[in-house]
């Protein structure tokens, strides 16, 4: 079970209350009438589909109902970090302090507290005001 | 290869089952091969034992960074069936149905497969319509498929409830008789075994770790026990495709999601067939050894953990509970997640790349087991052939691009 910071309402709430809705900071062709068949296919299906360091979007469905973004490693399933709309990522896949635990496999004996560790700030530095 | 019959059953017992022969060899790496398979799954060991058995491509390695069958092939839930929407789909599922059919004779390996049928329930209108129409598309394919009542749905499978009580009451079904389950580590191991009789290398402990790439041809594959040569690689790998196709530099449509499922205790035979809702998102059969065998969504984010969260559990099983709810009590024994590489349109991906001689057979999502011999054969097929098979044809990584989508959420039996 994920226990998620909401950056709008500033708590941590159960998975159950948040929607995951894909990869986030994609951005929609500019010019859409000069753009190739090969341009919209990628902006429409191809992600990134990392093992490791990954940005997504969720939405607070049934709390606030606003859109953020997470930071999460797709192994660990270790959220990093969760940041407002429209905000860069503090933690990247080239982050020094990552980059030596990519693509670390995890062992399958068991569950993990998974999710935002309150207690270490520099996870939620931005917002944990 | 030692023929499995009655008549060894008996010669074997009076040697107290000591002296019968391993399955297959354990080879040592060659440097060279025609093809090599990364990825020894069911889909994997399947291209591979078609190569050498119909195509006559016998010089051929199994690449595995694990064991064989020990990723997707061993974590499913072993539905079997080909009632999909689309006339391309049709064509794949149902090859691969009619190849199941002969299987065990094929192989000389018991894969258990059970025709005991298939139910896809229908809570409203609009999932009745659905169903009309699936079936009508499926009938028009030569697809065994028929709509049912309620009370015909209460004669195939007496513990559902059929009753107005129900919070989503149950209008009717698609009933596909000759769909139904086999017994997935022996698929594994059965293609497993015929590869290797046909002098394929199953080579287990293998991992890729990067492609020999020159001139947009490949080369082969470098991997943890020495580089191994050859001009067609035929890539397998289910939930890790993705990282392999960075590998190589290019990129696939896929998202990887743990998808899970559940085993209860053993119980006395209660359930005849298969039985899945869309509506209600779940699906359930039991196992020759009893245990009732539950799977349901996939976890909505990305993620290579095979284990899976608690809400999808607790949801599976209000679907279950809402079908049967005489199972309340039942008690579950375990759960596991496998990681399926789920595509945009709920079809597979089977197709050349970029890159001469690296094809990639991947996207399956959640509804491979049921395709693993006409996956393999028709890939086979391909890889033999240097050009995709007709049957697989359609399935390119293009139709991203050209907007030829195969649209199969509908019939994935249940919606992801």
């Amino acid at each position: 079970m994920f226990y998620i910071f909401c950056p709008y309402c500033k708590e941590h709430r159960e998975e159950e209350e948040f929607h995951p809705r894909g990869q986030a900071h994609l951005l929609r062709p500019e010019d859409p009438e000069n753009t190739s068949d090969e341009e919209w296919g990628d902006y429409l299906f191809f992600r990134d589909n990392p093992r490791g360091i990954h940005h997504e979007m969720w939405v607070h469905s049934v709390g606030c109902r606003k859109f953020f973004n997470i930071t999460r490693n797709t192994v660990t399933y270790e959220i990093l970090e969760t940041y407002p709309m429209g905000e860069q990522p503090t933690i990247t896949a080239d982050s020094p302090e990552i980059r030596h635990e990519q693509g670390a496999q995890v062992a399958d004996g068991g569950w993990q507290t998974v999710g935002a560790r309150p207690e270490n700030k520099a996870l939620n530095e931005e917002t944990s005001s | 290869m030692q023929r499995y019959s009655g008549f060894g059953l008996v010669k074997h017992a009076f040697g107290h089952h000591e002296n019968w022969e391993r399955q297959w060899r354990n080879p040592e790496p060659k440097k060279q091969y025609d093809v090599i398979i990364v990825g020894g799954g069911g889909h994997g060991l399947a291209t591979a034992y078609y190569l050498a058995k119909e195509f006559g491509v016998r010089n051929v390695a199994v690449v595995e960074k694990g064991w064989l069958g020990g990723g997707n092939t061993a974590r499913n839930t072993t539905i079997v069936r080909s009632n999909y929407l689309w006339d391309e789909a049709g064509r794949l599922y149902n090859h691969s149905l009619d190849l199941w059919k002969g299987l065990s004779q094929d192989l000389n390996y018991n894969v258990m497969f059970s025709q005991r049928g298939v139910l896809n329930l229908g809570h409203t209108l609009q999932d009745m319509r659905d169903i009309q129409r699936r079936v009508n598309a499926n009938r028009l394919n030569g697809i065994d498929s028929e709509v049912v009542t309620p009370q015909q749905v209460k004669e195939i499978e007496p513990e559902l409830d059929i009753s107005n009580r129900a919070r989503y009451p149950i209008m009717g079904a698609s009933w596909q008789k000759s769909a139904g389950v086999a017994r997935h580590d022996a698929v594994a191991w059965g293609f497993a075994r015929g590869a290797d009789s046909h002098g394929v290398d199953l080579l287990q402990n293998t991992e890729v770790t990067g492609f020999k790439i020159r001139d947009g041809k490949v080369l082969g594959v470098h991997t943890n026990r020495g580089d191994i040569e050859a001009h067609t690689v035929g890539c397998v790998a289910a939930g890790n495709s993705g990282v392999l196709a960075k590998m190589a530099g290019i990129k696939l449509p896929l998202e990887s999601h743990p998808l899970q499922a559940l085993v209860s205790e053993p119980l006395k035979p209660i359930l005849n067939t298969v039985t899945m809702s869309n509506h209600v998102h779940g699906y359930v059969s039991q196992s020759d050894k009893g245990d009732l065998v539950i799977g349901a969504g996939i976890d909505g984010y990305l993620g290579y953990g095979q284990r899976g969260s608690y809400p999808t559990i607790e949801h599976t099983l209000q679907a279950i509970v809402e079908m049967f709810p005489m199972f309340s009590r039942v008690r579950m024994n375990r759960q596991w997640g496998g990681i399926v590489d789920t595509c945009p349109d709920a079809c597979p991906i089977l197709s050349k790349t970029k890159v001469k001689g690296l094809y990639f057979n991947c996207g399956w999502g959640t509804g491979g087991f049921k395709a693993t011999p006409g996956s393999g054969h028709v890939f086979a097929a391909s890889l033999a052939k240097g050009e995709m098979h007709p049957i697989a044809a359609p399935f390119s990584i293009d139709r991203f691009h050209t907007g030829a989508l195969i649209d199969e959420h509908g019939a994935a039996g249940v919606a992801h």
